[in-house]
């Protein structure tokens, strides 16, 4: 299946679509230059695996390393505290969404807003519309997304790609990145 | 028969709010009836006269728009890309266009409940004539018609006098869908208040509907202990000739039943139903049997139990026929909106059709009769029923293998899948003979059969999972309380006061298709858990009957466990998805029977108190259809707010309000009326939750009204905080927005929450007596 076509087949996107995640240095550059990086976090991540750990590890080590809030939907905020990771809020993934939207906020800790969003782990058409809205509505917000399949309505995207492949690129980005 | 003249001059209406134009009124039922209650301000609301009222609450509830498609292809300039700034040929930016395709769904959802009320009531006015009183509860409902008192200021007495209220909602709904024009309307947020201009008409529609076939056909008249149904394939007594009924309009269903009990066969022919025409057959014959919601469509048509097929209108699967003719059980079509190719044979001798069916001249056959359709079903069913020997197209277990082994793991299926299930792999694993990735599939499969038509190889997927899955269907043996319809005038008298002042902390309606992210059985969790803390919970369509299909630890479902009375912690099911009418209806009554609002042509006065007092919360987890939207669109003009589960998002716009901005949030306090704060409640007027878990969290959130006394929200808080502690962890980071004076705190809690309050720097505020009107504070001063 070609890498930039959507996970779903109906869910066809365009004419402005996800650039592609194909080396970790990608996502490790947008990341280290981006100045308030955001993560947005839903309850599919506790499914997968990266290298033999659960993927959440991996998500905290690189929130960790990168100094990256996380906003968690409900379900999934027990994964992070039980690993003594704390979510810098719980909110629903439409919510956080639409104040990406607002020019004027100035994010969940009052300072400056966000310029780039990442999001994983959400139901693949939610956050297929959820990355519509701030693809049309966000214009200051670079959004990428962690996720093994192909998101088009992100900025970045990793491609349709095997667990394995996506899970080395994930464990590549975290290690890469300068503390 | 000639209509008699049911009409309202406009000057006669004592108003200068209302501009009802288009249509030719001069009075008729309103001179002849007796009702001392003045006219208000907007009889037969034209498409601005509520426009403010809508502008009061979309500037709290900022559209947040997730285009579903970046272009549009409505007209021959385009396809336009809209992305971003871009504007179309004609004008139109972004919002917008996503507000016109808001708009033109809900036209679709209010003009299919509109067209079916039409025809419910064309129907019964037929048969019972039109001096049939409108009668939906004797004595124990005075206020009969809540929703029509409302919007058009008339007090309908006979089934006649509903005429001129579906005349005023095709009028509305025809201007409406012109407003989708090319060219025409281009501020998204005028739009929005079309919206829930639509979704009031489809309220409107859907209580002319139920009222009509409640009054006219002996339905449970708002009775709180209506009789148990059987629901679930494990039901059904295959033995037995089977007719299947699907779709929403009861005529030719209830003409089956007629027929078979006039000819001494009620008990021989299995009636069963799937969707909405099967619970109002339910209301009118507790006997017929409901298969399912509509995802059951395939699995039990493929089963080869039904030995005949009968659909009316909405939301059955348009490869009816096809699948009919698999199964070789003849198909009756009976309406004019949904004819499928069919020959009609609605004028032919019912001896002639019954033949044709039996040696098989033909598969399926229009009858736009319903008697007729009773009968030829029944004799069609009793004929053949030997003959076809159940013959179905599931595959055996052996033969799922054998055709699994063909298999390329392509994932062309998970792919098709809207629910991204592991198809792919289930499927390769019963190659080898094990099925037990496929049985695990069946409970969250919407048997929508996209994996098939995805499938290269031709597998016929949803069969594999459906067959591989037998013993869970076998055991699909539960019931559901039959639609009660209306809710008692006493009923809401008692629970007025503890539901305004939120000592029952909320009304929960589960309602709309199901179209779930992880099957039934969630609405059966959410449900259990909002009556076992005292919620009023409502249900309806196919929600209802998700429900019901979840038994407990001593197998009881919710309908067993749960009295289905409007009271706190009752299971409420008011009946079919035109139902839906009496629990908006509900609402409207808590603020003209308990609180004595004056309701005729009084709308924005009405909702402003039900948005202000009635801690009420739909929750669509499986919304769906276009009428999903018109319904919800009606929930949230009355200020009620809708959640949906993550396909909702496919809507492509939330509401949703912001707590962090204070002047969001202020109201008149009618009392002295200066302009307070009232709280971020609720905080949300449609959103979609991820999971259950979210879903239950925001439902108990979103029940809080700023009238809440301390009491009452001490209780709201009490069971918001301890589901957010169950379910999310902790307690909830804005409880400091939520708590106004400390006795607001749940005693049982305070610890806890004294401790946030401190880190969040809480101050006290003022309880008000909430309004948006600053109307209502003159009028309360001048009192
Ligand atoms: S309606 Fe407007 S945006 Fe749509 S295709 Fe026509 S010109 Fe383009
Ligand atoms: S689409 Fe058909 S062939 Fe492809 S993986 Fe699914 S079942 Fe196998
Ligand atoms: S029929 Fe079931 S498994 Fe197949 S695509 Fe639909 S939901 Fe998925």
């Amino acid at each position: 299946m070609p890498m930039t076509d959507a996970w779903q087949t109906a869910e066809i996107p365009g004419p402005k679509k996800a650039s592609l995640i194909l080396k970790p240095d990608i996502a490790d550059a947008l990341i280290s230059r981006a100045k308030r990086p955001i993560m947005i976090v839903g309850h599919g991540i506790v499914e997968y695996e990266v290298d033999g750990k659960p993927m959440i590890e991996c998500l905290i080590a690189l929130a960790r390393k990168a100094v990256i809030p996380v906003v968690v939907s409900a379900s999934t905020n027990r994964e992070f505290l039980s690993r003594e990771f704390e979510p810098a809020a719980i909110m629903s993934a439409v919510e956080i969404s639409s104040r990406l939207t607002d020019p004027e906020w100035k994010g969940l800790d009052g300072k400056e807003p966000y310029d780039l969003a990442i999001f994983v782990g959400l139901p693949y058409s939610m956050e297929w519309t959820i990355l519509s809205g701030l693809k049309h509505f966000a214009p200051n917000v670079k959004t990428m997304t962690f996720d093994c399949v192909y998101q088009p309505n992100a900025s970045w995207s990793f491609p349709n790609s095997t667990i394995k492949d996506w899970a080395a690129n994930l464990k590549g980005i975290v290690e890469n990145l300068e503390d | 028969m000639s209509r008699k003249s049911v009409s309202v001059s406009i000057k006669e209406i004592d108003s200068d709010l209302a501009r009802f134009r288009d249509l030719n009124i001069t009075i008729g039922a309103i001179t002849r009836e007796r009702w001392d209650e003045p006219m208000g301000p907007s009889p037969f609301p034209s498409l601005t006269t509520l426009r403010p009222w809508d502008r009061l609450l979309l500037s709290r509830y900022k559209p947040f728009y997730m285009p579903f498609c970046d272009l549009c292809c409505l007209c021959t300039y385009g396809k336009c890309d809209l992305t971003g700034t871009k504007k179309g040929a004609c004008g139109i930016s972004m919002p917008a266009q996503q507000s016109r395709v808001v708009l033109l769904s809900a036209c679709i959802g209010a003009a299919t409940h509109t067209s079916h009320a039409r025809e419910i009531l064309t129907h019964t006015i037929d048969t019972f004539g039109r001096d049939c009183p409108v009668n939906p509860g004797g004595t124990a409902v005075e206020v009969e018609a809540p929703i029509t008192r409302l919007v058009c200021g008339i007090k309908p007495e006979t089934l006649g006098d509903l005429e001129p209220v579906l005349d005023y909602c095709e009028n509305q709904l025809t201007q409406l869908l012109a407003v989708t024009h090319t060219g025409q309307e281009g501020n998204s947020l005028d739009f929005e208040s079309k919206v829930f201009h639509t979704g009031m008409i489809d309220h409107l529609g859907m209580e002319v509907a139920d009222l009509a076939q409640v009054s006219a056909l002996g339905f449970p008249k708002a009775e709180p202990e209506a009789p148990l149904a059987d629901l679930g394939l494990g039901t059904i007594d295959a033995k037995k000739p089977v007719i299947l009924v699907i779709g929403h309009n009861v005529p030719p269903a209830a003409a089956i039943i007629d027929y078979l009990r006039e000819h001494d066969n009620a008990g021989d022919v299995e009636v069963t139903g799937i969707c909405c025409t099967s619970l109002d057959l339910t209301r009118y014959a507790p006997k017929a049997k409901i298969v399912g919601p509509i995802s059951w469509q395939l699995r039990y048509i493929r089963s080869g139990v039904p030995d005949v097929i009968v659909v009316d209108e909405q939301c059955i699967r348009t490869d009816t026929l096809t699948e009919a003719e698999k199964i070789h059980a003849p198909l009756i079509a009976t309406s004019e909106k949904n004819c499928l190719g069919l020959p009609d044979m609605t004028h032919e001798p019912a001896d002639a059709i019954v033949a044709a069916f039996v040696h098989g001249d033909v598969t399926g056959a229009l009858i736009l009769d319903p008697e007729k359709v009773g009968e030829v079903a029944s004799r069609v069913a009793l004929a053949l029923h030997p003959k076809r020997k159940k013959h179905g197209s599931m595959p055996t277990k052996h033969k799922i293998a054998e055709m699994a082994k063909k298999c390329t793991l392509c994932m062309q299926c998970r792919r098709a899948c809207p629910n991204d299930l592991p198809v792919a792999q289930a499927v390769k694993l019963a190659a080898s003979e094990n099925l037990s990735g496929l049985d695990e599939l069946y409970d969250d499969c919407l048997g929508c059969g996209r994996c098939e038509s995805a499938c290269k190889q031709k597998l016929p997927i949803h069969s594999l999972i459906v067959s591989a899955a037998e013993k869970q269907t076998r055991d699909e043996t539960y019931c559901l309380r039959t639609g009660r319809g209306a809710i008692q005038d006493i009923e809401i008298r008692k629970v007025g006061g503890p539901i305004v002042l939120g000592e029952i902390p909320g009304i929960v309606a589960f309602v709309g298709c199901a179209n779930y992210p992880k099957g039934s059985r969630e609405v059966a969790d959410m449900v259990t858990e909002f009556a076992k803390r005292r919620y009023i919970v409502c249900t309806s369509g196919c929600a209802a009957m998700s429900a019901g299909m979840s038994r407990n630890e001593e197998g009881k479902t919710v309908y067993e466990q749960f009295s289905g009375a409007f009271e706190a912690g009752g299971v409420v099911n008011v009946g079919s998805c035109v139902s839906n009418a009496h629990i908006s209806g509900a609402a409207i009554k808590i603020a003209s029977i308990f609180a004595k609002r004056p309701l005729r042509g009084n709308y924005e006065e009405i909702a402003d108190y039900v948005y202000n007092r009635v801690g009420a919360v739909g929750v669509a987890w499986g919304a769906m259809s276009q009428k999903a939207a018109s319904i919800a669109a009606g929930f949230w003009r009355l200020g009620i707010p809708v959640v949906v589960g993550p396909h909702g998002t496919k809507y492509r716009r939330m509401l949703l309000g912001r707590a962090d901005r204070g002047d969001d949030w202020m109201v008149y306090d009618a009392r002295s009326g200066e302009s307070v704060y009232g709280g971020p409640v609720p905080e949300h007027l449609f959103i979609a939750a991820e999971t259950k878990e979210e879903a239950m969290v925001l439902i108990a959130k979103l029940a809080m009204r700023p009238n809440d006394t301390s009491k009452g929200r001490a209780n709201k808080l009490a069971n918001y905080i301890d589901l957010h502690k169950r379910y999310v962890g902790g307690i909830p980071g804005d409880v400091y927005r939520l708590v106004r004076t400390p006795a607001d705190i749940p005693l049982t809690l305070k610890d806890e929450v004294d401790a946030h309050l401190a880190e969040h720097d809480w101050k006290e505020s003022s309880i008000p007596d909430p309004t948006l009107l600053s109307r209502m504070v003159h009028a309360k001063k001048v009192a």
